[in-house]
């Protein structure tokens, strides 16, 4: 079973390479990872699902709430937490299917951005999971591409973020 | 007030101000700017043989300190032998700080003459790593990475700095605070889990104290004595944590582990409370989890978060500090002394009993042979001249195991060896390390032929700075630990662990300008180690030993740390038709 994983962390050079170093290390494959800023530039906020042996999980969180980089990382997978994620598709279709297409896309609340003789550039939000079955009728009415950003989480629990103060340097001693 | 410097001045600068005396390191073409730098800079710069060697002085240094270790090396090669390293000084958890150079920054990334990605390449070598290529940012983070080296859990930190940031000119403002929000420091213990575990080390029947390298990383041996005396438990010292607790002292019972003694073995196996400070349950100390320390309530003591429960759960885990949680349980045992009813008191006395039959029943005693050396002949006798005093600078191996088992360190930062990686080759230049540190000091390095052999340039070091270090190669003609693996678990089929060349320790210390000897009869042992020790400078003692002993008690791989086989097979009597 994978596991989600919410991180937030210094925006700086290295700190994906150090997050994601914990988990190649082991061997583990990423399923999907996004990282972005936050609305303090200095922070980005990544979510990272991965398949980590169960009895890992803790030790992977704990060290990577070690790293020096990363202010939080929080185990979501059994908290109650909002999943999501953005899938973009193109696809080409017939000119009898095109009435078809849109109006399946409507049920699943996609949105269609690009409209050719062609065919269509439909994109759709919401859970993974769903999106999986969009995909799949998506592909039903002709040749697709698709371009998934991989699952967003938020804790839907607030959690104490413990900082650390800055401290003085040995440098003004002397 | 500021002045215009250069990046590589600016560099030094921030050195002095961490107090640094000084840097182990090797020069090359992109750290050019720096060691012109150091022309004129009263901070000192010892030049190894080797990058690795800088890195392992920088252990040294650190180890018989506690002081942060610097060592230095170019882009490229320089940085990429540095590794080993700084692998150790993670494992071992010894902060060292390491300053590489990297090509230009117009240059990263086009394969340019002798770089490497050090930045990358390090990530999981050390506890945080940067790259600068701004000269603004250069101080902050060299004061950043001292306070992270020496801060929480020690490790090392590099800093990979560009050539155009050590040539680049700009002005030096003192950096005032750090500012590490996701750098968490854990110093005090939950005081609520400190109350549980004072109770339930009042209640415990058969207690043993499990310190680590942790006590001496934190400076903490005196509160951990009185905390010993004051609740009278028998305590056990890893391989790291050697010297935490004298070895000399009435509570003292030896190292557990693979190589542990039985009395320590069976200690941590009985035990019904084990107190565990500053250790991680190290496979090499727990063999088989599942079987490890059965009836014991584990109380776990240590600064990172992230080695609490990690091998074994703890009934009571405290993060923090383990100087201030032991003040702390000090205090409240003080406060509270024992109520302990009869039960207690007497379970505690037969604990005693027991604790004590064991290291009767199988002492760990130094074996002596009238016609050959036995290797722990040799390590008695460092020992006695040593008298729990002197810093044992060690290789890894069997020499190692027997040296951790038969010599006394009396005090911590004596006993220095490479617990956690186990680096061959480690223990000259860490002698090395420790010699700058403590100038005073009587240092042996001792050595294996396998790993001295690694290490040999380093004669060249030791020489040109008249080092008093006394080298005692433990001679046994193999790499005898995998010898003894290969000769007890793959029958006896010994290979590619000869070594049937060895320099003629004589004329390879005289070639580097100082006094050498090699010795293998039992009679020449005591006064060779002493002239060893009364010659002035440094002495290499090649002491060819019985080849063919294996280290006991030994607990095989997968098995329990009770299941200890003590001896050599016994030959099997055929019985007469």
């Amino acid at each position: 079973m994978t596991q989600v994983i919410s991180l937030l962390l210094e925006n700086k050079p290295g700190a994906l390479m150090r997050v994601t170093g914990l988990l190649t290390q082991r061997g583990y494959n990423i399923e999907s990872l996004t990282v972005a800023r936050t609305h303090d530039p200095e922070l980005s906020r990544m979510t990272i699902v991965v398949d980590v042996d169960p009895v890992l999980r803790q030790q992977v969180i704990k060290q990577m709430n070690r790293l020096i980089n990363v202010l939080q990382a929080t185990d979501l997978t059994d908290l109650p937490a909002v999943v999501r994620e953005l899938v973009l598709v193109r696809i080409r279709t017939t000119m009898e299917s095109r009435t078809a297409v849109l109006k399946e896309a409507e049920i699943f609340g996609g949105r269609v951005v690009d409209s050719s003789t062609e065919g269509y550039a439909i994109e759709a939000t919401g859970d993974p999971e769903k999106l999986n079955e969009f995909v799949d009728v998506m592909r039903s009415y002709g040749e697709i591409q698709v371009t998934r950003s991989g699952a967003l989480a938020i804790g839907l629990e607030a959690k104490k973020l413990r900082l650390q103060p800055p401290v003085p340097t040995k440098a003004v001693a002397m | 007030m500021s002045t215009l410097m250069n990046g590589a001045r600016m560099l030094l600068e921030c050195l002095a101000r961490e107090g640094v005396e000084c840097i182990f390191g090797y020069p090359g073409g992109v750290t050019l700017p720096l060691y012109d730098a150091l022309y004129e800079h009263p901070i000192r710069h010892v030049l190894v043989r080797h990058e690795e060697n800088a890195a392992f002085a920088a252990e040294g240094f650190a180890r018989a300190t506690g002081k942060v270790g610097v060592c230095c090396a170019t882009s490229g090669p320089g940085a990429t032998n540095l590794t080993t390293g700084l692998v150790d000084a993670m494992m071992d958890s010894i902060p060292i700080v390491a300053i590489t150079g990297q090509v230009p920054s117009k240059l990263i990334g086009s394969d340019a003459f002798q770089e490497a990605d050090t930045f990358g390449i390090t990530r999981s070598c050390t506890k945080h790593n940067y790259l600068v290529k701004r000269l603004e940012d250069l101080p902050q983070i060299v004061h950043e990475a001292f306070y992270v080296a020496a801060s929480g859990r020690p490790g090392p930190v590099l800093v990979d700095i560009t050539k155009d940031v050590l040539q680049g000119q700009g002005h030096y403002q003192p950096v005032t605070a750090i500012h590490l929000p996701g750098y968490k420091v854990f110093t005090e213990g939950h005081t609520g889990q400190i109350r549980r575990a004072a109770q339930m080390i009042q209640e415990s029947q058969r207690p043993l104290v499990y310190a680590g390298g942790g006590i001496i990383a934190a400076g903490a041996a005196a509160e951990l004595r009185e905390f010993v005396e004051s609740i009278d438990a028998p305590a056990v010292n890893t391989l790291m944590g050697l010297g935490a607790l004298p070895s000399e002292h009435p509570n003292f019972v030896s190292m557990p582990g693979m190589h542990g003694s039985y009395a320590a073995n069976m200690a941590m196996t009985e035990s019904d409370v084990l107190i565990a400070l500053g250790v991680r349950f190290d496979d090499r100390v727990t063999g088989r989890l599942a079987a490890f320390a059965p009836h014991a309530k584990v109380i776990h003591v240590d600064i990172d978060p992230a080695e609490i429960g990690k091998n074994r759960a703890p009934d009571v885990p405290i993060v923090g500090d383990v100087k201030r949680v032991l003040a702390k349980l000090n205090k409240l045992l003080a406060e509270s002394p024992q109520p302990a009813g009869e039960t207690v008191t007497a379970a505690r006395r037969a604990w005693w009993r027991r604790v004590r039959g064991w290291k009767e029943e199988h002492p760990l005693r130094p074996v002596t042979s009238e016609t050959e050396i036995k290797p722990q002949h040799l390590m008695a006798e460092i020992d006695r001249l040593s008298a729990g005093q002197a810093i044992v600078a060690s290789d890894v191996g069997q020499h190692q195991m027997w040296a951790a088992q038969l010599v006394r360190f009396n005090a911590p930062r004596l006993w220095l060896n490479s617990g956690g990686l186990g680096s061959m080759g480690f223990g000259l230049p860490a002698a090395i390390g420790a010699q700058f540190a403590r100038p005073g000091k009587l240092v042996f390095a001792l050595v294996g032929d396998g790993g001295f052999q690694m290490s040999i340039p380093e004669l060249g070091t030791i020489s040109s700075h008249g080092l008093p270090i006394k080298i005692i190669v433990m001679n046994n003609g193999c790499l005898g630990m995998v010898r003894q693996w290969q000769e007890l678990f793959y029958n006896n089929r010994l290979s590619a662990v000869e070594l049937d060349c060895f320099p003629d320790a004589a004329k390879l210390a005289g070639a580097y300008g100082f006094t050498g000897k090699t010795i293998e009869s039992p009679r020449e042992l005591r006064a060779a180690l002493e002239e060893a020790v009364s010659t002035p400078g440094p002495y290499l003692l090649n002491v060819k030993v019985s080849p063919s002993e294996c280290v006991y008690p030994m607990v095989p791989a997968g098995a329990g740390i009770q299941e200890m086989v003590l001896g050599p097979p016994q030959p099997v009597a055929v019985p007469s038709q």
